[in-house]
This record gives structure tokens, sequence and C-alpha cells, in this order.
């Protein structure tokens, strides 16, 4: 009997690949001041297309993280 | 008629100590006694009564034994008694203002109704249908399109507004569609508040449940409390003044004294006497002196127990046996081990 399906390793999901993001791609940032989503490149100004904000914040991260229920 | 205890089972009860507290029926305490131990004396002395039993929690008294067993049984249902709890989280996404680690934790504590009796321990690394639980969280919240525009309430406002413990939903895995199609693994309570979430916020959360036990940590402990008290004993020596009848019920727990409502004659309750708090305040007014001797019983052992877990109340203190049994297996397992080794042939070092 005993298959392996619930895997000791953390379940792997293809939604989110463990990739690297390559330099030169455009980044996506919330804005703090109106909330809107902005795409910058690196070495671009960084100000809100929206609002002229200069405060961005990073998004979470797509990949899995593992914690402990302790 | 009030029931009389044998004066070596009693522990004394005085106004600023107690007497007599640990046990003297070992062998050669006595002279001329044989208390050495025998199956059909323990056998005879032995009581186990269930004086009141609930969904939730049951009392019952333990006669006839040592308070070290006594105490070991209440310890192993506390933090040996396996359950199954959530262990590990798998965080996808978590945008509410809960913070992945407080929101795990919390999780993890989480009661489960899987009878532990159908998983295995996961001793190494390698998860199988047998020994580990899948669970997903996920949960978005929105904007009710129809809310009241003047309204401050989060139920008319926003859809939802709360991660339950009921938003657990059961991943089976293998054969466990199977086993568990009786009764499919989730919270035995759905209404736990984990988080609170305003539109745009999201969960999405995988959990694995494993087998453990409150030693490792006490979510795994499958009772809220496990204790117990020994029973109060109230022997009156001397008929109590009528004139001070309703004083000396007041002294005690309500229902522990009886006073006769013609007569005013005083006499303990022997059913409610174990109600006592044995809170000692007879012994603090002079007109009671020596009318009154409090003590306790010392092998009479009045047991709480409350299930927080899959376990039913009454089957607590037979599962605390069977881990004590294995225990002890184990236990004679070493020994017969030591019999069995070649004797010592190092040279042993003594004084001349």
């Amino acid at each position: 009997m005993s298959q392996n399906p619930p895997n000791g390793n953390p379940p792997q999901s293809s939604r989110y690949g463990a990739g690297l993001v390559p330099q030169k791609e455009a980044m996506e940032y919330n804005c703090a001041d109106c909330g809107a989503t902005n795409e910058i490149k690196s070495r671009e100004p960084i100000r809100c297309r929206e609002c002229g904000h200069r405060i961005m914040y990073k998004k979470r991260t797509k990949r899995m993280v593992q914690f402990e229920a302790r | 008629m009030a029931q009389s205890y044998d004066p070596r089972r009693l522990v004394g009860i005085r106004a600023e100590r107690v007497t007599d507290v640990s046990s003297r029926d070992f062998p050669g305490h006595y002279p001329g006694e044989d208390h050495s131990w025998s199956l059909e004396r323990f056998r005879e002395n032995l009581t186990v009564k269930i004086q009141r039993a609930s969904e939730r929690s049951i009392e019952f008294d333990l006669v006839g034994v040592d308070a070290s067993i006594a105490n070991a049984f209440r310890r192993i249902m506390i933090a040996e008694v396996p359950t199954i709890c959530i262990e590990n989280v798998y965080v996808y996404n978590n945008t509410t203002v809960i913070a992945d680690e407080i929101l795990a934790q919390r999780i993890g504590l989480i009661p489960l109704n899987v009878d532990p009796k159908q998983m295995d321990m996961k001793l190494d690394e390698d998860s199988t249908d047998r020994n580990t639980l899948v669970f997903t969280l996920r949960l978005e919240c929105t904007r009710k399109p129809d809310a009241p525009k003047d309204s401050t309430v989060p139920s008319e406002l926003y859809e939802n507004y709360e991660l339950l413990s009921g938003h657990l939903t059961w991943e089976p895995a293998g054969e466990q569609a199977d086993v568990f199609a009786k009764n499919p693994p989730a919270p035995t309570n759905p209404n736990i508040v984990l988080a609170k979430l305003r539109p745009g916020q999201a969960v999405d959360i995988t959990l694995h449940a494993v087998k453990g036990v409150g030693k490792d940590h006490a979510k795994f402990s499958p009772v809220a409390t496990a204790s117990y008290r020994l029973l109060p004993n109230i022997v009156i020596k001397k008929p109590i003044p009528p004139h001070l009848a309703e004083k000396f019920q007041k002294c005690f727990s309500p229902g522990v004294i009886h006073v006769d409502p013609r007569t005013k004659a005083v006499s303990v309750d022997e059913k409610n006497k174990r109600k006592d708090t044995v809170s000692r305040e007879v012994l603090r007014h002079p007109e009671f002196e020596g009318y009154v001797e409090l003590s306790r019983v010392r092998d009479y052992f009045l047991f709480s127990v409350e299930s927080e877990s899959a376990y039913l109340p009454q089957r607590l203190f037979p599962e605390a046996i069977t881990v004590m049994r294995a225990k002890l297996a184990n236990i004679r397992r070493a020994a017969e081990a030591l019999l069995d080794q070649p004797g010592d042939t190092d040279v042993v070092m003594t004084d001349s």
C-alpha cells in the first residue's frame, strides 16, 4: 500500500517556478500612496505613473514559504 | 451513617499544616504486618467509578492506588497520549495583516477530529498516506456588490472577511478516501477565527497534519485539563450546638453540610462531601475548636479530565493506561537485556 502522494518535501507546484528574475526585466511594485501597480525596470526613476509618489513597495514573493506550526 | 476511613489512609489537615502526607503501607514500616505487594489485595482495593460524564469532560474516582501511579496517569494523559495536529505550513500567499509565522502557529493549534488510531507516527522524513493528512486553506476577501451605503458592519460589507478553521479543506491522498470515509478529517470546531481579512487580501496555504504527543508540543495534548484532587473527609467529633449550625454550614462549600431544618442537627452530606474545597474556614473559629476534624483520603483520587481532541473523554484514561503498559514492556525488555549480558570482566578498583 503506502504510496507517496503527500510527499515529505514541500508540495511542488508548477504555478510558481523557482526561477530567478533575469536582469533588465520589469518588476512590479505597489505605490505606497495610491496603491497602483507599477512596472519599473532597473535604473528607471522610481516614480508612480499614476500619482508621482516616490515610495514603492515590493510585492510578496510568488514562491512558497515553509513554516513549522509551532 | 457517616463513612469512616482507616486513619492510616488519611492526610490530616490542620489550621496551618498538613500531617501524614506520605503513605506508609510498605513492607517493614509496621512491625508484624505484611505490606508486601500482592495482586490479590490490590485487586480487592482498586475501584474506578465514573461520577459524571459529558460530551467533552469526565469526572471519575480512582481509589486504591499510590499517588505515584495516579500522577503518572495524569501526566501521561497530558503529555503522551497522541493526537493529530497540523505541523507543516506551506504558504503560497498571505496578504492578510497576520504575519505568516503567527498564522502558521495559530493553524497548528486547531484541534482536528481525526482518531489517532487511524494514523501512524511519522518517524522519518518520508510522508505517506498513513502518516500525513493534507489540507488546503484558500480564501479571498471581496466587497459585497449590494452592500448598504452607510453600513460599517463587516458582514454586510464584505464577503469572506474572516478566515475560519471551517475553511480547511481536506485533500484525500492514496487510500485515505476509504480509511476516513466515515469521518472525514476536519477541525472539531469550525468557528475558530484564524485571521480577519479586508477586500483584496487573500490566503492560499497547504497544510500537513501529523501524529504527535504533548511533550513535543502542547498542541498535541489531547486534554484541556487533566487533574486530580484527594477526597476531602470531614468528621464531626461532637454535636454542633444548634445556634451555631448555620454558621458551621457556611464554613464549607454549599451542599457539603446538611442541617436538619427542624432539629438543627448538623451532619456531613456523604454524597456531596467531595464538593468541599477544604478552605479550612471552620478551623479559624474558636467556637468550633474540637468539634471537627478535617482530612483527605490519601489513596482516593477524584480525577477531572476535559477532552479537547478527537478522543471521547471516557477514552482518555484507557489510552493513558495503554501508553503506560507500552512503557513498562519497554523497561522489562531493557532489564532482560541487561540480565542476558555477560558479567562485568573489568578490574574493579577497591580500597585495599
